[in-house]
């Protein structure tokens, strides 16, 4: 635990970005968690003789077209952004993982048909153009966007632990291993994914900011999450016709999604340099030289 | 050259392959019935019955595959029920509108980035390093779906210098272009810096120097002219990325090109349309996509000596 905590101390001295992008991602899932006890009103109830407030004391942020709370919104959409997120970005990992390392473990033509004809051809097009289609055939809710976000995203793990597995299962671990004869789920389960998850947590951290992007896009297209679910794409989309009489409506989920987004890829991004020790020893010249 | 190009095409099939195959699977996984979604609860069966054979989903699957095939291979892209019209006519009615918008983004975005890269990588570590890097951080966190009302309200409302919505005037471009182009210019500057980097580091950027050279001779005659080449790639590459992105811009500017197109036939169930749209963008991706690879390896013959 204490190790645990000290790593952490030293990640977040590396740089600002990384302090920023863990506070905004501590202060996102303090929002998403503690939402009905931080908000003072229910995200779907209407109040119609106070529609399209704008900020005071009694709603902060204002409200909407239907007189709901913007801040209440607000906070309950971080809940659907940060859920869909996860499962999205869990389902993406633990496919392409699997489709990965087996495709990289197994090798010959097994590799080359999954690499040629299904990786390949997945990253070849927007994932998003594919998510907006099947979203559009599968019809909106929460679990269908996570299925059309898992469908068209998997493709990018599944080449990382490609990758990586064809890197690591050349080291002569794996071989003694074999020679002492572990079977090949053993190895792959056993040896292989804990050498390789590192590069794919930290794909994972910055997936999680396109998860967020992709999910909020369906939504605001009308083929995200249903209504009165709160969703910032969607509260996107209702401000978008009342941009004169209340502009209120957009800066504030706007401002969410931006947050959001910022804190996992600054994460991310700083994970990355925490890791790779090219970039540890550049910042231990700059503490040096400081 | 022949059999670069022949394989870079070769490659490009599976990709192919695979739009065509989802397109044609997509209208299978519509909840319930596909017709009746169309014509709506209210329908005679005589009608259900003749859209079913006339989509030929009363075919098995094998031999609707076949036919959809084939379909395609005449250019026919079916019949749009919103529009009472051919899918391929609607379609490229609209997509020169869609074109433009994403060409004049990608000079939107190149004009946004290469100044900003150069000068990120000529000036590293310094204060315009870090305010490029700052805007690049925040251009690529905000969704052109929020930044479009954003830039509507600022220009459009409170200043009142440019149009709300359509396709009317120059004017009307600026700021769909803006708010496409604008993400991708935050991932292009960070490639043009990267790009720069590299190549002023290199041995023969400080032969330059020792020559005499001014920094702009050494930044623009030299460095940006090698580093040209993975920019040119990245912009090739990011036209493909602006097609797909469209959907959302012209659904917010209300530009009548296939992204907005396309936000119409989901809302209308008419799947045809809808599949048409999909096809249409996925395959242009491509296209460009492997248009910008032949364009490389003729610009860079390491690339096709490889």
């Amino acid at each position: 635990m204490k190790a645990s905590l000290n790593s952490l101390r030293d990640f977040l001295r590396q740089s600002i970005l990384a302090r920023v992008g863990f506070a905004a991602a501590v202060l996102l899932l303090f929002a998403a968690l503690f939402a009905p006890w931080i908000s003072r009103y229910d995200p779907a109830s209407q109040n119609l003789p106070a529609r399209l407030e704008t900020p005071s004391r009694a709603h902060w942020l204002g409200t909407d077209e239907l007189g709901r709370d913007i801040f209440s919104r607000t906070l309950y959409g971080a809940r659907v952004s940060l859920l869909v997120a996860v499962c999205v970005v869990c389902g993406c990992g633990f496919t392409g993982l699997f489709v990965g390392m087996l495709a990289g473990y197994a090798g010959g033509w097994f590799d080359r048909v999954v690499n040629l004809l299904l990786i390949n051809a997945f990253l070849s097009f927007p994932g998003i153009l594919l998510a907006i289609a099947f979203a559009a055939f599968l019809g909106p809710g929460i679990g269908k966007v996570i299925l059309a976000l898992i469908i068209t995203g998997w493709a990018g793990y599944a080449r990382l632990a490609r990758a990586q597995v064809l890197k690591v299962k050349e080291l002569e671990f794996i071989l003694a291993a074999r020679s002492l004869g572990a079977s090949n789920t053993r190895i792959l389960v056993r040896h292989l994914l804990p050498n390789i998850l590192q590069p794919i947590l930290i794909q994972a951290t910055i997936g999680l900011a396109g998860a967020i992007l992709a999910e909020s896009t369906l939504s605001f297209l009308g083929l995200g999450v249903l209504a009165p679910l709160p969703s910032w794409g969607a509260m996107l989309n209702d401000a978008r016709g009342h941009l004169f009489d209340a502009p209120h409506m957009v800066i504030f989920p706007a401002l969410a999604v931006m947050t959001a987004v910022l804190a996992f890829n600054l994460l991310g991004d700083a994970w990355r340099d925490w890791l790779d020790p090219r970039t540890r020893s550049q910042m231990a010249a700059l503490e040096y030289s400081r | 050259m022949a059999r670069h190009f022949l394989q870079r095409f070769l490659l490009t099939l599976p990709a192919l392959w695979l739009v065509l195959t989802l397109v044609f699977l997509m209208i299978h996984i519509v909840p319930g019935d596909p017709v009746e979604q169309m014509l709506g609860e209210g329908a005679a069966p005589g009608e259900l019955a003749q859209l079913r054979h006339s989509l030929s989903l009363d075919q098995p699957l094998l031999t609707q595959y076949g036919h959809y095939l084939r379909q395609l291979a005449h250019g026919d892209l079916g019949q749009s029920f919103k529009f009472q019209a051919p899918v391929r006519r609607i379609i490229f009615e609209r997509y020169p509108a869609t074109l433009q918008l994403a060409f004049l983004a990608l000079v939107v975005c190149a004009a946004i980035a290469i100044p900003a890269g150069v000068l990120a990588a000529h000036r590293r570590g310094r204060a315009p390093d870090r305010a490029v890097g700052l805007f690049t951080l925040f251009g690529l966190a905000f969704p052109n779906f929020a930044l479009g009302p954003v830039l509507i309200l600022l220009f459009s409302i409170e200043l009142g210098l440019l149009p709300v919505s359509g396709r009317g005037g120059p004017a009307n471009y600026i700021l769909p272009a803006a708010t496409l182009g604008a993400a991708l210019a935050a991932i292009l500057t960070r490639m043009v810096r990267a790009a720069m980097l590299e190549e002023l580091s290199a041995d023969y950027i400080r032969t330059a120097r020792a020559k005499g050279l001014s920094t702009r001779a050494v930044l623009f005659r030299h460095a940006f002219r090698n580093a040209l080449i993975p920019i040119i790639t990245i912009l090739g590459l990011q036209f493909g990325t602006l097609l797909a992105g469209t959907i959302v811009t012209e659904t917010i500017f209300s530009w009548p090109g296939i992204g907005r197109l396309t936000v119409q036939a989901i809302s209308a169930r008419d799947y045809p349309l809808l599949q048409g749209c999909i096809l249409v963008i996925a395959v242009s991706y491509v296209v460009v996509n492997l248009l910008t690879d032949l364009l490389y390896s003729v610009i860079d013959p390491r690339v096709r000596l490889a």
